[in-house]
């Protein structure tokens, strides 16, 4: 039987994964927007490094860390999408008349998300290299860094699942996107935390969880092996993706209402 | 108990939230091997009916077991029995036909050569061969119902539910899909159940019909008894020589008492069915007298519509063309 | 005139759709708002930054380029409804029955200005309201107010005129992503002055880093180069208007 699962998860993440590849929008925009941004911001702020205090002398090494949350966030938001079509087309309906059980279906929409998570990770890593940004905690951190951003990715994936599975709708989907847009941004993802001047800002950004994802890719980035920016960083992603996950499966229970 | 390949439903309701009783008090019995088909306008609850059935819509209120199988505590067993092509074939675009055959044999645990040989036989059986590898975003409406209904006889069930499985296909789409139902059912013995708002389509491939209005059964029978229900059929003669009337009209009376007519023509309604429209041409021909024009009038699954519901089918065919029986006759008058 | 009542037909219409229908309404306030609150308040230590000269406080720094951005894409988010309008047969209708064609395009032109004047005046707002300080005068502050209207102006007929041309939601993206790019290779987060490599190279000769610096300048009371920025704003509308115009000629060939 566990063969059987296994075949099951991994066809339904290989169908992700083609859909996805399928869609050449969906997979240029979450590798190019991310990247333009960085490029943007790098040659906007550069000027910042100078600020006494600032933990590197090169931005882009500093904001090298916001494309993998941005990326897992628009893969993220495909995925869901294309989710909420499959419920709009009746497609589950075909999978839950099989045999299927709910739990496959889950593993192989993240299976998905995972495929698409390590390839933009090495996309944006390649990138950070090829215009000089080395990497403090060397090669292990490279690796390191791939597994937090697949982590933070299926954490994501899975919230983007849930929004899919309870809501059925395609545009309630991408309605989210604002909403994690909003935690991006009032996060220290542009600035460190100890040199945000605004108090009610800096409030916000140390609350927000998004802060520690970037911050623990940060670390690998520009300081090395920062135990505690790695935990925290883990620490969120891991709780993250188990309450998405767990809601996402009782959405799915719910949405399967068969028998 | 149900047999293993039959359908059996006691007392159906749905109720949705803020809505109607979209299926309200519903009993059925389809045998094995039969084709039944569930007739009725769009939102008389079709489709509710056949979610239930297949295990994806709990009933509010009833019973139902299908192959045997309540479909309320039993429904890993129903599904293991039933294959559906519910409404609007529910396809990825983005996917290959042979895709779609891997994705649906692999759900169901087959081995990777039970998959290959299964696979390959549907797409063969449903003339999808030459097609299997374009993506199903290129195919055309009738293409996408073949790859629907090979989709549910992935797993050889011996029920299938179509629902409205010809909607929006051309006549030709519509025939294959037809032939296809019906070879199934003959030398397979699946049993099938089908929704349609087609009048045709019912009367053509149905063994027996439900009709269903307002979510609830107003006729059942086979197309022949339901319609011999609301009225015999008619046979319309017009005389060559139009003066030639009266001897028609009385030669027809032999058959059955006289009703309205077109000016020219004279009609009666038959008194023992169809069977007499070969005796009607003989005894024209026997007293000599050369017709123009002969046609069957044969009551339809609309005129039982009518008659239960006071409204008419959108979409009816009202008559009968002469059946090929008859065009032989005539050929002889 | 003709056009202008067509103009003003265009334009009701397209007010009536944007203020009952807080879908459309709501992004194109928040949005603002919201990139206001979080560059000037996540960055406002940028103003430490050795060689920032803004005399205002960065706060008021980043108003200047968050009014030109609420500007130039409240037009693409009428782009946007012009492209619904030619979707769903709307526009179609519009053609057949206006008498006089171009007062379609003042008429969506119309339709932004009044939705951007209210973006600005909430944003202005608010700016006020968390302690943006200001230099200059009334008339420094007419001319800030009139760049902007003018880069909105410019911005309407830039995404009107390829909605008209390829007449689908589709088209989103061209609308939004050279505007977008335009925007962000200015120097929004630092003076120019503080940019380095590629970046400077491209914001120096961005035409629209112009308007922005003369934007601060107006907002700080010391206005500079105000010639080459009315200049380079004027020529941008003027610009496009053409290209609205023959947009809208290629909708007719289209029928």
């Amino acid at each position: 039987m566990s063969n059987v699962f296994a075949g099951q998860v991994l066809t339904l993440a290989q169908r992700s994964v083609v859909r996805t590849v399928r869609q050449p929008a969906n997979i240029v925009f979450p590798l190019v927007f991310p990247l333009l941004l960085l490029a943007v911001n790098a040659g906007g702020l550069d000027a910042a490094t100078r600020l006494p205090g600032f933990p590197t002398n090169s931005f882009v090494a500093f904001a090298l860390a916001i494309p993998f949350i941005q990326g897992a966030l628009f893969a993220t938001m495909n995925a869901g999408t294309d989710l909420a079509r499959d419920i709009q087309t009746g497609f589950l309906n075909r999978l839950a008349l099989t045999p299927m059980r709910g739990i496959a279906l889950l593993t192989g929409q993240l299976g998905g998300i995972v495929a698409m998570g390590v390839i933009q990770s090495l996309v944006y890593l390649g990138v950070g290299l090829a215009v000089g940004v080395r990497l403090e905690s060397g090669p292990a951190g490279a690796l390191v860094l791939i597994v937090l951003a697949v982590l933070i990715s299926i954490g994501f994936g899975a919230l983007g699942a849930f929004a899919a599975l309870r809501t059925g709708s395609g545009e309630a989907v991408q309605s989210l996107f604002p909403v994690f847009f909003v935690f991006l941004f009032l996060s220290s993802m542009a600035m460190p935390r100890n040199l945000i001047e605004i108090d009610w800002f800096r409030a916000v950004a140390t609350a927000n969880p998004v802060s520690y994802l970037i911050e623990a890719i940060r670390s690998l980035i520009i300081v090395g092996w920062d135990e505690e920016a790695l935990a925290l960083g883990f620490g969120f992603a891991f709780a993250i993706t188990v309450v998405a996950v767990a809601l996402a499966s009782m959405a799915l229970r719910t949405r399967l209402a068969r028998s | 108990m149900t047999d293993r390949h039959g359908i059996e439903a006691q007392g159906l309701v749905r109720v949705f939230k803020k809505g109607p009783r979209a299926v309200d008090g519903i009993d059925l019995r389809v045998e094995p091997g039969e084709i039944y088909g569930f007739l009725g306008p769009n939102g008389a609850g079709k489709s509710t009916t056949v979610l239930m059935l297949v295990t994806l819509l709990p009933p509010t209120e009833g019973s139902a077991r299908v192959a045997g199988y309540d479909v309320v505590s039993e429904g890993p067993h129903v599904r293991a029995s039933i294959g559906a092509a519910l409404q609007e074939a529910a396809l990825d675009p983005l996917l290959t036909g042979r895709e779609h055959l891997r994705l649906q044999t692999t759900m169901h645990g087959m081995s990777a050569a039970d998959r290959k040989q299964r696979s390959g036989e549907l797409l063969e059986r449903v003339g999808l061969t030459q097609a299997a590898d374009r993506k199903v975003r290129t195919y055309s409406g009738g293409m996408k119902r073949r790859l629907d209904l090979a989709l549910a006889l992935v797993h050889s069930p011996s029920i299938l539910f179509l629902d409205e499985p010809t909607t929006g296909l051309d006549i030709q789409s519509r025939l294959a899909l037809w032939a296809e139902v019906e070879r199934l059912a003959r030398d397979e013995g699946v049993t099938v159940f089908l929704t349609t708002q087609y009048l045709e389509e019912a009367d053509a491939l149905a063994d027996r019909v439900g009709i269903i209005d307002h979510g609830k059964i107003v006729a059942e029978g086979s197309p022949a008894d339901l319609k011999a229900q609301v009225g015999r059929p008619t046979v319309e003669v017009v005389p060559a020589d139009r003066e030639e009337r009266d001897r028609a009209a009385a030669i027809l009376a032999r058959f059955g008492e006289p009703c309205g007519s077109a000016a020219e023509g004279v009609a009666v309604r038959l008194r023992s069915g169809e069977a007499d429209l070969a005796e009607i041409v003989r005894a024209l021909d026997a007293e000599n007298l050369k017709v123009e024009h002969l046609q069957l009038h044969q009551p339809s699954l609309d005129d039982v519509f009518l008659a239960k519901t006071g409204r008419s089918l959108e979409g009816a065919g009202d008559e009968e063309e002469v059946t090929p029986a008859a065009e032989l006759a005539l050929d002889r008058a | 005139m003709r056009a202008l009542a067509v103009a003003r037909g265009v334009a009701w219409r397209t007010l009536h759709n944007v203020f009952t229908n807080p879908s459309l309404l709501i992004p194109s306030l928040v949005f603002p708002l919201f990139f206001f609150v979080a560059f000037a308040g996540g960055l406002s230590q940028v103003d430490n930054v050795p060689g920032f000269d803004f005399p205002l406080g960065y706060t008021a720094f980043q108003f200047v380029f968050v009014l030109l951005q609420s500007a130039a894409f409240g037009g693409v988010f009428t782009g946007f409804g012009i492209a619904r309008d030619f979707e769903t047969g709307f526009a179609r209708r519009l053609l057949l029955a206006a008498p006089n064609r171009t007062g379609i395009v003042l008429g969506y032109g119309g339709a932004a200005l009044v939705r951007w004047l209210v973006t600005a005046a909430v944003l202005t707002i608010v700016a006020l309201l968390v302690g943006m300080t200001v230099g200059g005068d009334g008339i420094d502050l007419l001319g800030l107010y009139t760049l902007a209207l003018l880069v909105n102006i410019a911005a309407v007929l830039w995404a009107a005129g390829v909605a008209m041309r390829l007449r689908t939601m589709q088209a989103g993206p061209v609308m939004q992503m050279p505007v977008f790019l335009v925007l962000f290779f200015a120097p929004v987060y630092v003076p120019l002055s503080l940019l380095q490599g590629w970046i400077h190279g491209l914001a120096t000769v961005n035409p629209l880093t112009r308007v922005l610096e003369a934007g601060r300048g107006f907002l700080a009371g010391s206005p500079t180069e105000v010639g080459v920025a009315f200049a380079v704003a004027l020529g941008l509308a003027a610009l496009f208007s053409l290209w609205a115009l023959r947009g809208l000629r290629s909708a007719e060939a289209a029928g």
